[in-house]
């Protein structure tokens, strides 16, 4: 789960971190208020919304007084903000207004999993606000690594360490270094960056830009977390297969898949392309597929207009085919809709179930194996364009 | 021989008064596993399909001689639950559970590592390990697996049912599978399983089936291209997955341009391996190539003569 840039910066002012003094606005009348309450300009608006590459697109402006303010407040609120990352966009519905920082120098600094050493890491960098993928492409040796002990957590002298490498005060970064790791391990976060850390006209540092990403998995020690989520980041279709326990993402095809376990699921959007066509969605209705998911995996699936075709791979051993059959139809008849479904089922039962799904009268069209089935989806798909 | 389980393994189930846990032990015992004992904390001294239940690990250990943890205990305790199998002297461990915190299997590992480095863990979030004909510790259908040759390693639950019934339905049994999950810190790598299915005289193949994210089969691909003669194959899913979403698996994200299916696959031409690209052919494939493989030796012998 995400965190937006105010959210984050106010949980790391809680902690005591030196952020830039500012306060987070729903609407013009409130961005207004935060400029007057803040007292002074420049000011920076920042738009709220879960991708990167903000500044580049328009979603941070810096303003001298009340009326660019208030240019800049409207000519972010309501739009979507399309950047190099997230080309389709995501709604701004607020906007994070803070004093403006005169700074000196831009660092890296960023606490998360490394999955080769299965231990937490501290990165930091001289290299400052770039994307530090493209620093580490560029030059390597410009990344300071800290693996983090599991038993004793990050220490001090690793922080010191850094802070003598790239030439950051030391006390302070320690300082900072060891609340945004208490931060990371209170809240379960995958990813805690500062991107970048700042030191300003005072040599002082200032963490000028702030992510934070929790673990989906950990969420039900944080129910806090999960209450300030801003689902309007999130594809709506997503939100709703959430609720009901579904893995479902939104791709840019046509061939609507619905596949039991995350691996097959994959696998059947790889297939459906190399049959030629172009998968809509990854949709994982879980290892076991019980009826009812299948059910509401159903709904959610066509209720995204570009669905043509549906691929349905289940790959049951345990599950009996005459019962996915069962829900299958239901299904159907419940959403009401024409478009071809290709089933593929493995599982006890098997002939069963096909002769359920052909004698429904419905669109159903059986498949033999993953191959045949993607081909007959893909050239249905195609049919219907 | 096979690998980690086999027909002297003797199975206890942790968290089998529960739905998931009950039925699977059962389906575990019907297909011949030596399922001794389960645990459920307070629950002691109760039966469940016939199978003894204790309060601790520690004591149907004593009683059973277990040797072997089945895990389904709900995630929030599941970490307790693997530490508390290594500590009661299990040496394999195989945990089910889907959706424990990272920050946990960081901890959990780490234990692992330092206490146990004899000790095997597997999962969490996986189907569990199977070595047809023996003993099935898992989730997995037992029926579409076959006594063989072929060992297969895979991140993946019902991929690896789909790439087992294939090579079944071409007459290719297996000798053991690994299903080591889908999270991003776990316990056996595909490296480690790859060097024991290298060092197991009855797997004369090996499969390896991954996915996105992380660099887990580049890893197995150094090794292999060091250490491994016998022919491995590969399919690596998630060749259509666009970068920075999290595909079901928490492990299975592209993230800062790593992990991506096209460099994994390379990775593993380089060593060697046949890497497959079409999923539905990954049976045929394999026996296409071993047949063609064992015609060649044959023919090499032939020449020798």
């Amino acid at each position: 789960m995400k965190l937006h840039e105010h959210q984050a910066k106010e949980i790391l002012a809680k902690y005591g971190l030196p952020v830039p003094e500012g306060k987070v606005a729903f609407s013009l009348k409130e961005a207004v208020e935060v400029a007057e309450e803040l007292g002074e300009f420049p000011l920076v608006v920042k738009a709220q919304v879960h991708c990167g590459g903000r500044g580049k697109a328009g979603g941070v402006k810096i303003v001298k007084d009340m009326e660019e303010l208030k240019e800049a407040v409207e000519s972010m609120l309501g739009t979507v903000l399309k950047t190099f990352q997230c080309p389709e966009g995501k709604p701004v519905n607020r906007v994070w207004i803070e004093k403006a920082t005169a700074i000196d120098k831009e660092y890296y600094l960023g606490i998360t999993l490394d999955r080769s050493s299965e231990k937490n890491v501290l990165i930091a960098s001289a290299s400052g606000g770039m994307e530090i993928e493209e620093v580490a492409k560029e030059d390597p040796t410009a990344i300071i690594t800290e693996v983090i002990d599991p038993v004793v957590g990050l220490m001090p002298y690793q922080l010191r360490r850094v802070a003598f490498n790239i030439g950051l005060p030391v006390k302070e970064f320690v300082n900072i270094g060891m609340k945004l790791y208490r931060i990371y391990e209170e809240l379960d976060a995958s990813l805690v960056e500062i991107n970048p850390l700042v030191t300003d006209k005072n040599g002082s540092i200032v963490l000028l830009d702030a992510k934070i990403d929790v673990d989906d998995n950990a969420l039900f020690r944080h129910k806090d977390m999960e209450e300030i989520e801003d689902k309007s980041q999130l594809d709506p279709l997503e939100v709703e297969a959430n609720k009901y326990g579904l893995n479902y993402i939104k791709l840019k095809g046509n061939v609507g898949c619905m596949v039991n376990g995350a691996g097959l699921a994959m696998t059947t959007m790889d297939i459906i392309k190399l049959a030629g066509g172009e998968p809509a969605n990854f949709l994982d209705v879980g290892g076991g597929a019980n009826v009812e998911q299948i059910s509401n995996a159903f709904r959610i699936l066509t209720a995204d207009k570009d669905v043509k075709a549906v691929f349905v791979n289940i790959f049951g051993g345990i599950l009996r085919c005459d019962r996915l059959a069962q829900g299958l139809i239901e299904a159907v008849r419940n959403v009401n809709t024409d478009i071809p479904i290709v089933v593929r089922m493995e599982g006890t039962n098997v002939e069963e179930g096909k002769r359920m799904l052909k004698e429904s009268g419905l669109n159903f069209v059986s498949a033999d194996d993953m191959w045949d089935g993607a081909k007959k989806a893909v050239e249905l798909a195609g049919r219907c364009e | 021989m096979s690998i980690i389980v086999d027909k002297n393994t003797k199975v206890v189930v942790q968290g089998i008064t529960g739905k998931e846990g009950s039925f699977h032990a059962l389906q575990c015992k019907n297909y011949g596993t030596k399922v001794v004992a389960g645990v459920t904390p307070g629950k002691g001294g109760q039966e469940v399909e016939g199978i003894p239940v204790f309060n601790t690990v520690r004591e149907a250990v004593e009683e059973t001689g277990a040797n072997c943890s089945l895990i389904f205990v709900p995630a929030p305790f599941a970490p307790d639950a693997i530490v508390e199998a290594l500590d009661s002297g299990i040496s394999v461990v195989v945990c089910i559970t889907e959706g424990i915190p990272a920050h946990d299997m960081v901890k959990v590992k780490d234990y692992l590592k330092k206490n146990y480095p004899e000790s095997v863990l597997i999962g969490p979030n996986c189907p569990g390990i199977i070595t047809p004909g023996e003993a099935k510790v898992g989730i997995m259908p037992g029926h579409i697996f076959r006594k063989g040759r072929i060992g297969i390693v895979s991140r993946s639950g019902t991929l690896t049912y789909e790439a087992a019934y294939q090579l079944t339905r071409v007459g290719l049994g297996q000798s053991t599978a690994v299903g080591i999950g889908g999270d991003p810190v776990h316990g056996l790598s595909h490296r480690e399983v790859i060097e024991m299915f290298n060092e197991d005289p009855e797997t004369e193949a090996i499969l390896l089936i991954g996915e996105i994210g992380g660099t887990e089969e580049e890893e197995a691909a150094e090794y292999i291209d060091r250490y491994v003669d016998k022919p491995v194959f590969a399919y690596i899913a998630g060749i259509t997955a666009p970068p920075g979403k999290r595909m079901g698996h928490a492990g299975a994200i592209i993230t800062g341009g790593k992990g991506t299916a096209k460099a994994k696959m390379e990775a593993l031409k380089e060593a060697g391996v046949y890497v497959i690209e079409n999923p539905a052919f990954i049976g045929e494939t394999v026996a296409r190539t071993l047949g063609v493989l064992e015609a060649s030796q044959e023919k090499r012998t032939c020449e020798a003569d």
